[in-house]
């Protein structure tokens, strides 16, 4: 480090450099006892301690997204437990700053910035909703920091600085149709969902491949989010007569959904027509109720009664700390690989920077995900599994297919835009 | 009684100077670029606050939908942003490049017409204030003209409010839907995103400000103010002096309008991206909060009653995350309850006797100009 006079731009960041040598200089006095230094794993000034490493939870805990997203936090918190009581990241503690993105995109963006700039986070995990992973997507790109986002979501977006947890639209949507024309000989389509980019860009996708395959799509309509008036596209339901209505109804919307279709005498259970949705995890029928959404099939990568080891591990561990009668949906799974994949990366690393993290995180994969197997691509999403699950009185799903293969992820699928 | 200039008493005079000492000098010395970003973000909405102030204060006209003139003026900056990053070597990827990236998400293959026009940046900046303006006018032609005030206004813009949510969140192809029009980069090839752009920006946000206060006590010391007062208070009165009633409100309609946009583009500019979320019905009436809380009859309380509850917003987040909007509920309550003429009021009452007090002591022998 030179001594040169610096000048006024620069007194911030020589002040920090003198902290920072005087830190290394304490941490060098204790290296022989800790292993790793601080400055060794962390070049870039995150908040990285000798014994802890900080990064930030960025959820709606407020507002009309709260129900959602809280599930998220939960597993996001038993998952930094767990590793913390396995030793930590680098021999060093998680801590967690969590911030509350309260519903709202801008707020989501000035807390990411906050978590960023301010607290310096190794990693974030958060956000839910495609708007509000926009609008911290500029945020995360230009402080280059690291989002693990755990929604299934529409695609077309592939950043350097996101870990996409969750399935995209593709591994959704072509996996569940072909297994409804192969096993169901469906032959013709309603499509509907909530109108904004998520259900219009998956419908769009099942369209061209159900065009592809020579099928039929018979209608296609689009509500506001919260809408309740179901009936008018109910009764065009029953008039077309389809094989199979797809839905991607998506938060409150659903309970007036399914309730109005079963009201108007579509029982799902005799599959005439058949319901397949994407976007109702356990957690939205507890809103609906079991019984209104009984024999819809749903196509997502996981379900809580996914019969295998890391399963029911994570499901007693889960149950053990938020309590015994609450479900696991998809996103809440896909948000506790956040931080098992972020860890992975920075010890194959070796080091918390965000580029190295960056560098490490294609090829990671994850043995003991309680959706079975699952490895980081290229494009920073996930190779899974995609499964179907028909829904029972009980509120859970009954898995009656999954794909043999893991799904790639594509989320610029060729043909398809 | 007036000293100094013609439309400032030397009192009024001090408080502006305090003011832009506070905002010039205080906060950019006091906080790092992050935090000075964050008070740039509130100012924004101060630019509200005061036209509310002049409006609701002043006029007596409550409108709960300012947040249109808002997110008017925030998406007309905004959508020439958009346009300006989507470049077509930014947006190769896209099945059509060249179009911002929400329309190709929406299987839009061209640019519509009516987006054209921004491309060019003296028409974005007066389309920022004609656009609002415009609006405003016609909501306040078809309103007063009608004699439609009171709640039943209130209630109006309200629905205005909430029919431009609809359409903005409806219309994804064209305006970004829920998701609003986002990763804005650079002004004129200048980046935005840059912490000297954020300094100066900060900068032109509190002088535009500034401006824009000056613009409001110009209107409160003119007989326009004085006859605005008059039909707040005895609107019959007026009219049947020979006023026309009307035509007093659309102007004064406008003017808050034109203000709202331009903290509305400053907000995009400063904070990179625009959403519905500031056009609806919530986001509207915070912005009355902000107002009652600085107190609806001073100009330069509701700049710091903006400051105080979006500071306290952020603060209450930060500490307790999962509790903060009963805080924040408690401080509104705490306000309306305690202190009804919000901040303004508690000054006047408590503390500005004793600070006058203090200068005509020190100032004994010299005339002073009087207070409000």
């Amino acid at each position: 480090m030179s001594f040169e006079r610096p000048n006024l731009t620069r007194i911030g960041s020589a002040l920090r450099r003198t902290v920072l040598t005087g830190a290394t200089a304490l941490a060098a006095l204790s290296v022989a006892a800790h292993g790793s230094m601080a400055a060794d794993v962390n070049t870039t000034g995150l908040a990285v301690t000798d014994d802890t490493v900080t990064v930030g939870i960025l959820h709606s805990i407020t507002g009309t997204m709260a129900i959602s997203e809280t599930g998220s936090v939960q597993a996001e918190k038993l998952a930094i437990d767990q590793i913390n009581a396995m030793g930590g990241v680098l021999g060093r503690k998680i801590e967690f700053i969590q911030e509350d993105g309260a519903s709202d995109w801008p707020t989501f963006a000035e807390k990411a910035k906050k978590l960023l700039v301010n607290d310096k986070v190794a990693a974030v995990f958060g956000c839910w909703t495609s708007a509000s992973r926009k609008a911290v997507l500029p945020v995360f790109e230009q402080y280059n920091g690291m989002l693990y986002y755990p929604t299934f979501y529409e695609g077309l977006e592939e950043s350097p600085n996101v870990i996409y947890t969750g399935q995209e639209a593709t591994q959704q949507i072509i996996a569940g149709i072909d297994w409804v024309v192969r096993e169901k000989g469906a032959k013709t389509f309603y499509l509907l969902g909530s109108d904004y980019i998520w259900p219009r860009t998956s419908n769009k996708i099942a369209r061209k491949h159900i065009e592809k395959l020579g099928l039929k799509v018979v209608g296609e309509e689009y509500y506001p989010l919260g809408h309740t008036q179901f009936n008018s596209v109910i009764n065009k339901i029953k008039l077309k007569k389809p094989d199979v209505i797809y839905a991607i109804v998506v938060g409150g919307s659903n309970v007036a959904f399914y309730k109005q279709l079963k009201a108007a005498g579509i029982d799902m259970t005799k599959e005439k027509p058949l319901l397949l949705t994407i976007s109702v995890t356990e957690d939205e029928i507890r809103g609906i109720g079991g019984e209104n959404i009984e024999g819809a099939y749903a196509a997502m990568k996981y379900f809580q009664s996914l019969d295998n080891d890391n399963n029911a591990g994570f499901v007693k561990a889960f149950k053990d700390m938020w309590g015994q009668d609450i479900v696991i949906g998809d996103v809440t799974q896909a948000a506790y690989l956040g931080p098992w994949l972020w860890k992975a990366a920075v010890e194959k690393a070796g080091s918390f920077d965000i580029d190295k993290v960056r560098e490490a995180s294609p090829g990671i994969e994850l043995t003991t995900a309680p959706e079975g197997y699952v490895r980081i691509h290229e494009n920073h999403h996930l190779w899974s599994k995609t499964r179907i699950g028909r829904a029972g009185a009980d509120g859970q799903y009954e898995l009656v297919y999954e794909t043999k293969d893991l799904m790639e992820p594509d989320p610029f699928p060729e043909g398809y835009q | 009684m007036r000293t100094g200039s013609s439309f400032l008493t030397r009192t009024e005079l001090v408080y502006f100077a305090i003011l832009a000492a506070v905002i010039f000098v205080v906060f950019p010395a006091s906080m790092d670029i992050f935090r000075l970003n964050l008070f740039g973000k509130y100012l924004t909405y101060a630019f509200v606050a005061v036209g509310l102030v002049l409006c609701w204060g002043y006029g007596g006209i409550l409108s709960l939908g300012q947040g249109v003139f808002f997110g008017l003026g925030g998406y007309c900056m905004a959508m020439f942003l958009k346009l300006e990053a989507s470049t077509p070597e930014a947006t190769a990827i896209q099945s059509t490049p060249g179009i911002p990236d929400f329309m190709d998400w929406n299987q839009l293959t061209a640019l519509p017409t009516w987006w054209e026009p921004f491309h060019s940046f003296p028409f974005t900046l007066i389309a920022v204030i004609a656009v609002p303006v415009f609006f405003a006018f016609v909501i306040g032609l078809a309103m007063f003209k009608r004699r439609v005030g009171g709640v039943y206004f209130a209630i109006i813009t309200q629905a205005i409010a909430a029919i431009l949510t609809i359409l903005i969140i409806g219309q994804q192809g064209y305006t970004g839907g829920v998701n609003g029009i986002t990763d804005l980069r650079t002004l004129l090839g200048w980046d935005i995103r840059t912490d000297s752009a954020k300094y100066i920006l900060y900068f032109v946000n509190g002088g535009l400000l500034m401006l824009c206060l000056l613009a409001a006590q110009f209107v409160r010391r003119s007989k326009l103010g004085r006859i605005l007062v008059a039909m707040r208070d005895q609107e019959d009165r007026v009219r049947f002096s020979g006023y026309d009633v009307a035509n007093f409100k659309i102007f004064v309609f406008c003017l808050g309008a034109a203000m709202a946009a331009v903290g509305g583009a400053m907000f995009t500019l400063q904070v990179g991206f625009m959403s519905p979320s500031f056009v609806g019905i919530v986001p509207s009436i915070e912005m009355v909060i902000f107002c009652a809380v600085g107190g609806r009859l001073s100009i330069l309380g509701a700049v710091y009653g903006t400051l105080l509850v979006n500071w306290a917003k952020t603060t209450f987040s930060e500490m307790f995350p999962e509790l903060w909007l009963f805080a924040m509920g408690a401080l509104f309550i705490g306000v309306v309850l305690a202190f009804p003429n919000g901040l303004a009021g508690l000054y006047n009452s408590y503390v500005a006797p004793y600070v006058k007090r203090l200068i005509s002591a020190r100032g004994a022998g010299r005339r002073m100009a009087p207070a409000e």
